[in-house]
């Protein structure tokens, strides 16, 4: 029975992952920001199977709230297996172009606070010289495309840093997963026109869930074939690139 | 954005919301007005607002299960398959389900769905013990049949028009196994089929498929799929969708010949009395195992035509419905027949005691027509027409065939439900 805490429980992808692993008996503390819904999701896996779910309500971007909340998550667990860290937001590109306040909130909300917490949560798994620290990044983040570079650029922080960190506790024993989902139809996109590249959270959760049990620590992208269309895109040279719409 | 039912037809311009929160769907209705949308499994245009559609689909939460007495607590947006997956294994099933897993609790009442049991269980709306409701002012109430009881039957089979369906309390049925017995028999015309569905009436689950495109000396030539639940084999299911349309078929490929082909086929290789144990999923939802099998119909998308007419004259009525079907050369890979029971006490229920049958149509202008004439012989006939099918009924058919849809009215009337709550079906059928 594993001890998992997941930060940013509310959004889709953390809670079908949640629900999967609730059928397996495990246990849980959930972190997020809406109170109605991290309630609902709660006595959701209890029904399913969870054999402990606790949770706080916080604000992921008053890093000041991260120490006390890892305690608390540590306490009520007794202790600290998976951590998967899922929050995020999907950028406004257009209104960021304008705004310096709101680029920068949107890299405070997909980058740094991951940043924050990984720095710590890094720590005490190092320590304890076991555990798997998950994090959802992007396909957005392989490369900045003009459509979302501001997201893209914050994912590409969180991918870089999870890489520098998987190599630093590779000889501690913690395995670190950085998932890059592609299309998946979730809360946060809900405003884009679904075409076949996409997959239903539940499936992207299958997928994450066997990437974080099977102990790998890599980069996995969700599903798989997103590797090869990240590839090409990846390939394209610059001075081709700056001129073609992505 | 463009929106269908699961028949692709009619496609409507609407604005789609998906809130989260309690609070943004007060919000949501303090706007304007709106209906509100499960899994679009609906066939025709009850789920759909041109100004608002309101999907339900973040509500898809479990909330609270009584293993004493099997009484599940569940949100609006969790779909049936969800309960059957982590039920089942429990040794709890649905009491009633239709024949697709995707449908929502929320969908389910409010179309008060029947499934193959009808004949013996009732409809969906008659397991239900309690509704929480959203009224048009934002309040939520809590309505079952002894409390709000002229909300709850006016909810179930209420088309989602007289408020939002928050959560509901389902009384679920204990199952022993994963596994249907199933058997099949074979009827070459409409009377022995009739007549093996009252021999068989107390057989658990029963339906037919029948030929609708025979010729006129075979019409009515069926196969009879009985089933009842295997008392042992293990509570495991298998879910998995294994095949998948990814784009739409070209219209041509569905035309008489090619239908024609395939009924005689399906008859031909059914085997007299063959009993076998089939998997839960395979019995109950063999369509679900098509990704978009919608798309079959090509670009233009289908209409599903469903009616129940009386047992009084029921196999000479049937023949002269399928005649004039098979006459146009219109016809369906699908046609089925069930027994119903009695109706109940719900307001806009579809089932009566009597036989119903559900087709599928290619959308076209001769389609249309057909069933403007097979709306009359219904009628004449005392039957009624599926609302969660219906695309196309006139309100005039609609109040003719629904009787109580006055009272329905002024339920929703006493409730705020008017011009807060309405689809471009119940616009049609000149619900206010």
């Amino acid at each position: 029975m594993s001890k998992i805490l997941i930060i940013g429980a509310t959004s889709t992808i953390a809670e079908h992952c949640a629900r999967i692993w609730a059928t397996q008996g495990h246990e849980f503390f959930l972190v997020g920001r809406n109170p109605e819904r991290l309630d609902c999701i709660v006595s959701d896996l209890s029904l399913r199977g969870a054999t402990k779910v606790g949770k706080l309500v916080i604000d992921l971007c008053d890093f000041n709230s991260h120490q006390a909340m890892l305690d608390a998550a540590e306490r009520g667990l007794g202790g600290l297996d998976t951590v998967l860290i899922a929050h995020g937001t999907l950028s406004d590109q257009k209104a960021c172009e304008q705004s310096v306040a709101l680029t920068l909130r949107e890299i405070e909300t997909n980058g740094l606070s991951v940043i924050a917490l990984l720095t710590l949560v890094a720590n005490r798994l190092e320590a304890q010289r076991k555990g798997t620290i998950a994090v959802i990044s992007s396909v957005a983040g392989d490369r900045g495309r003009s459509s979302n570079y501001v997201y893209g650029s914050a994912k590409a922080m969180v991918t870089a840093y999870t890489s520098g960190l998987r190599q630093r506790l590779q000889k501690s024993g913690v395995s670190v997963v950085t998932l890059k989902p592609g299309f998946i139809d979730t809360r946060m996109t809900e405003g884009f026109s679904k075409g076949f590249l996409w997959v239903k959270p539940a499936d992207a959760a299958a997928i994450i869930t066997r990437s974080i049990d099977g102990g790998f620590s890599e980069e996995i992208y969700v599903p798989y074939f997103w590797f090869f269309i990240m590839l090409c895109i990846k390939l394209i040279p610059e001075n081709l690139f700056k001129r073609i719409k992505l | 954005m463009i929106v269908s039912g699961w028949g692709r037809y009619p496609k409507i311009d609407s604005n789609v919301s998906r809130p989260h929160t309690r609070k943004e769907i007060s919000k949501l209705l303090a706007i304007g007005q709106t209906i509100a949308r499960g899994s679009g499994r609906a066939y025709g245009d009850s789920a759909i607002n041109p100004i608002n559609t309101m999907e339900m689909r973040w509500f898809d939460q479990f909330a609270g299960f009584d293993p004493a007495a099997g009484v599940l607590t569940v949100n609006a947006g969790v779909q049936l398959r969800e309960i059957t997956k982590v039920f089942v294994p429990r040794g709890w099933w649905l009491p009633v389900t239709p024949g697709t897993s995707f449908a929502t609790v929320g969908g389910s009442i409010a179309s008060d769905v029947h499934g193959k049991n009808h004949h013996l269980v009732g409809t969906f709306g008659e397991h239900v013990k309690e509704i929480e409701i959203m009224l048009g002012n934002g309040e939520i109430v809590t309505a079952s049949a002894s409390q709000y009881a002229d909300l709850f039957y006016s909810t179930c089979g209420g088309m989602g028009l007289t408020g939002v369906i928050l959560s509901a309390k389902i009384q679920l049925a204990p199952v022993k196994s994963g596994l249907v017995k199933q058997k099949t028999i074979k009827a070459s015309n409409l009377e022995e089929l009739f007549e093996l569905f009252e021999e068989n009436a107390d057989v658990p689950y029963s339906v037919a498929w029948v030929d609708c495109l025979a010729p006129e000396r075979e019409l009515g030539r069926s196969v009879l799929l009985l089933g009842d639940h295997a008392k042992k084999g293990g509570v495991q299911i298998d879910s998995r969708q294994r095949f998948k349309i990814p784009i739409d078929a070209p219209g041509f490929l569905l035309n008489r010949w090619s239908i024609k082909a395939f009924n005689s086929l399906y008859y031909s290789k059914a085997k007299q009395g063959d009993e076998k144990l089939v998997g839960l999923f395979d019995y109950f939802y063999p369509l679900d195992k098509i990704d978009n099998w919608n798309r079959m119909y090509g670009h233009s998308g289908f209409i599903q035509y469903q009616f129940v007419i009386p047992k009084q004259n029921g196999a000479d009525n049937m023949r002269k419905l399928l005649g004039r079907i098979a006459y146009l050369g219109e016809g369906s890979f699908l046609a089925v027949i069930k027994l119903f029971g009695g109706e109940n006490d719900n307001l806009l229920s579809f089932p009566f005691s009597g036989y119903t049958l559900a087709l599928d149509f290619k959308v076209s202008q001769k389609t249309i027509d057909l069933l403007n004439v097979l709306d009359e012989l219904v009628i004449d006939m005392g039957g009624r027409i599926y609302l969660t099918k219906d695309a196309r009924m006139t309100s005039n058919t609609f109040r003719r065939t629904y009787p109580r849809w006055e009272t329905f009215e002024s339920v929703r009337q006493k409730y705020g439900a008017i011009g807060k709550f309405s689809s471009a079906q119940s616009v049609r059928l000149g619900l206010l």
